[in-house]
């Protein structure tokens, strides 16, 4: 267990708030229409899954941003809507700083050009009938990248495959993706990806269905092609141990809304707010075992810190339902620091020390005593 | 916790998918030994044979499925052992469920969506408890679901009206209806997110003391066994490479593949760990690599890994952990 202070694998992520900015949300939402039932059928305000609401942020040049969050949170949600492939029902979008809202045809094709998406499911995600020649070649050509002649797309298929570390390219090039490891798969997706040389990858849970001895290859990969390419990625993920050690900025969502920013280290280690304090206790953690081993009590680390008591009320981990989602701060039915205010007023984004942020009252300026963020629990 | 007797013991099992020159063998002479009480953790990467295992000892493997060799025995409290593996239907029928029970991998979408929750748990009650009367069915469904943390007054709910985690607290229920001695948990939590996860480990770890039952608990997620099991084996291609007590394997893996699967996670607590993985990818049943099978992906692999299979054996000067590998050989 070598304490290295740098190595490789973890290298130290780039600070947020610096590098320019190619993507940015302002205050986007989505609401998804629900089904006409009988029930709601008469019903004048039909009834909307308030999916993502009122989100904003800034995808920078040369750095990775991390979005975590339970299952069914809105990140999903937030990837496609970066991606143009619904429209927002608010806010609006920038690329390099310009207002873009595209429909079909030839401008969603550049905008394409420039942000490319990459899904979870590497194995749905390629066509089983088809080479990968085949779906690269595809990629260079609608984007107008695979050159003049035979030479030229050979060359331009050969540099994707090594791009992301298929090689010898031969090897790879005629191979349908069911004689390709899941692993290789997503692999053959990001140069997809890759083929329409973007400046901004949304990268949607791009490991959270590869086999665990896998992942660490593909994460190695993208902050590869982040430093290489100076490309702004957008990290999809549950997983908030994975966004401290390759995401630059960690965003974290509950019920739709962003609860809390900064950088990844601070986030993870030093969370504030209340709801991603409740993800980093609950997330496995093997020294704390090791160090006390009355394994099945509850250990406090921290004092006062939000640990997950033995949950006996079946709502405890529940998320709420988007359809009424709670008025407020959506969080404050689980909330152990709710207060009068959070069951009406929706908390805005207070910001705290070295770019950090949270939407919570408890760091009101007016709040009684504003906590410090909470400190790691090692 | 290895202290306590045997409960369940596995010796030599092997198990293929298919017959003849076309057969997978997905596990490979296994001996596994579960004790009264305590948390057996089972991990490795996908393929590797844990689900196969947790099939076969539950006799539930079906066809291309087969056992072809080895012994299952079943050590109950009062009475004789009993041969899983020689079970006739009739036998078999009378021993799940109320003796082993097993959640599945996925589970939690194999509950039947056309059925509430209370008609699902007294099924299971009518089939293996003849005797009981419809009222004493009722009740121990809205006490089972207490167990799990689910008020009685969800009996009525369709599975489309629960959430993930608590279908999947609905399977540990029904695993749990019969008393069983032994449940086995195939990735239990794999599908949820975190919060959801540790609340029900918890209530199982609750339960566990409570019931007095053991557990073997399958996952991929080795940080996850770590913290909730007493013992844990690794497998590899269908062999157990390494087994410890829980905290041992974690200060000190002896097996490469062990080492790299616990350099795999990235940690969210503590200092930040260099994260080497494993390289390669895992094996391909079919072709597996002769000698050992982690050779052609080992960083130690040196003169005997590729020509003879190492037998998991007691650690030099630590009797009390095994590996498979020549490293750690005593010759
Ligand atoms: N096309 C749709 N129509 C209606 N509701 C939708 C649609 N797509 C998503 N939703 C709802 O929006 C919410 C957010 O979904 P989303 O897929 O973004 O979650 P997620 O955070 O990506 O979850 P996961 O971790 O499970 O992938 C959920 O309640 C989901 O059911
Ligand atoms: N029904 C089946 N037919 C053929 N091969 C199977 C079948 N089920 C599993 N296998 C193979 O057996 C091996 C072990 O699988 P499994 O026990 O499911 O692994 P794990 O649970 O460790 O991921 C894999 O190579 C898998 O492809
Ligand atoms: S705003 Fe209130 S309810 Fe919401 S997280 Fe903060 S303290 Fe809790
Ligand atoms: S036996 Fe050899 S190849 Fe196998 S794990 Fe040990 S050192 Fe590596
Ligand atoms: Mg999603
Ligand atoms: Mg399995």
């Amino acid at each position: 267990m070598a304490k290295t202070p740098d190595p490789p694998g973890t290298a130290t992520n780039s600070p947020p708030s610096e590098g320019e900015v190619v993507l940015e949300a302002r205050a986007i939402s989505k609401h998804f229409a629900v089904r006409r039932t009988l029930r709601n059928f008469a019903d004048r305000n039909r009834p909307v899954v308030h999916a993502v609401d009122d989100v904003s942020l800034k995808l920078r040049r040369g750095s990775v941003t991390a979005v975590v969050g339970e299952s069914g949170s809105g990140k999903s949600t937030i990837a496609r809507l970066l991606a143009q492939l619904y429209p927002t029902s608010g806010g609006q979008l920038l690329l390099h700083g310009k207002p873009t809202k595209v429909g079909q045809g030839r401008a969603f094709r550049a905008y394409c050009r420039q942000v490319q998406l990459i899904f979870q499911d590497p194995f749905g995600s390629l066509n089983p009938t088809h080479t990968v020649r085949y779906h690269l070649t595809r990629a260079l050509r609608i984007h107008n990248r695979a050159g003049r002649t035979a030479k030229d797309l050979e060359q331009a298929l050969a540099q994707l495959l090594e791009r992301v570390h298929l090689t010898p390219p031969e090897r790879y090039l005629d191979s349908f993706p069911h004689e390709l490891s899941g692993g290789q798969r997503q692999r053959v997706a990001i140069a997809r990806a890759m083929a329409a040389d973007p400046s901004v990858l949304l990268a949607d849970e791009p490991v959270s269905m590869l086999d665990v001895s896998i992942r660490l290859g593909i994460l190695n990969l993208l902050r590869d092609l982040k430093e290489r390419l100076n490309l702004a990625i957008l990290y999809i993920t549950h997983d908030i141990a994975s966004a401290r050690y390759f995401a630059d900025e960690t965003l974290v969502m509950y019920a739709g809304r962003m609860v809390e920013g900064g950088d990844s280290e601070t986030v993870t280690q030093r969370p504030a707010h209340p709801y991603t304090q409740l993800l980093t206790s609950s997330a496995p953690d093997p020294d704390r075992i090791v160090a006390d081993h009355s394994a099945a009590t509850t250990v406090d680390p921290a004092g006062g810190e939000v640990v997950v008591e033995e949950e006996e009320s079946e709502t405890a981990g529940e998320p709420p339902s988007l359809i009424s989602p709670p008025s407020g701060c959506r969080f404050h039915p689980r909330c152990p620091k709710a207060m009068e205010r959070c069951r009406t007023q929706v908390p805005p984004r207070f910001d705290l020390a070295d770019g950090q942020w949270a939407a919570c009252w408890l760091y009101a300026e007016d709040a009684p005593e504003r906590p410090a963020p909470q400190e790691a629990s090692a | 916790m290895s202290s306590t007797p045997p409960v369940l013991e596995i010796s030599g099992l092997n198990v293929n998918y298919g017959l003849g020159e076309k057969a997978v063998h997905a596990v490979r002479d296994i001996n596994l030994t579960l004790h009264r009480g305590e948390v057996l953790g089972l991990a490795g990467e996908s393929g590797s044979g844990k689900s196969t295992l947790a099939y076969a000892v539950t006799r539930l493997l079906s066809p291309p499925g087969v056992i072809t060799g080895g012994e299952v025995r079943y050590h109950p409290r009062q009475g004789t052992d009993i041969d899983i593996l020689s079970l006739d239907s009739e036998q078999l029928r009378a021993f799940r469920w109320s003796e082993i029970s097993l959640v599945f991998q996925g589970a939690m979408n194999s509950l039947n969506p056309v059925h509430t929750v209370r008609s699902q748990l007294t099924d299971v009650l009518k089939a293996h408890r003849p005797d009981m009367t419809s009222a004493q069915r009722q009740k121990r469904a809205a006490s089972l679901l207490s167990l799990v943390g689910i008020s009685a007054d969800r009996l009525a709910s369709y599975p489309h009206q629960l959430s993930g985690g608590m279908r999947q607290r609905v399977m540990i229920a029904m695993a749990l209806a019969l008393d069983p001695e032994i449940v086995i948990l195939d990735e239990p939590t794999t599908a949820l997110d975190v919060v959801m996860q540790r609340q029900i480990l918890k209530q199982l770890s609750r339960l566990r003391r409570e019931l007095d039952f053991s557990v073997v608990f399958i996952t991929h997620d080795i940080s996850l066994l770590i913290e909730f099991s007493d013992r844990i084996a690794i497998m590899y291609g269908g062999r157990i490479v390494e087994e410890a007590a829980a905290k041992e394997i974690y200060q000190t893996a002896h097996h490469p593949y062990s080492h790299g699967l616990l350099h795999s996670f990235p940690a969210l607590h503590g200092p930040r760990r260099e994260l080497t993985g494993i390289p390669g990818s895992p094996p391909d049943l079919t072709a597996m690599p002769p000698g050992c099978a982690f050779h052609p992906r080992c960083p130690k692999a040196f003169e005997p890994c590729d020509q003879r299979v190492p037998a998991l054996e007691p650690v030099p000067g630590d009797g009390s952990r095994t590996v498979a590998c020549w490293l750690h050989a005593d010759h």
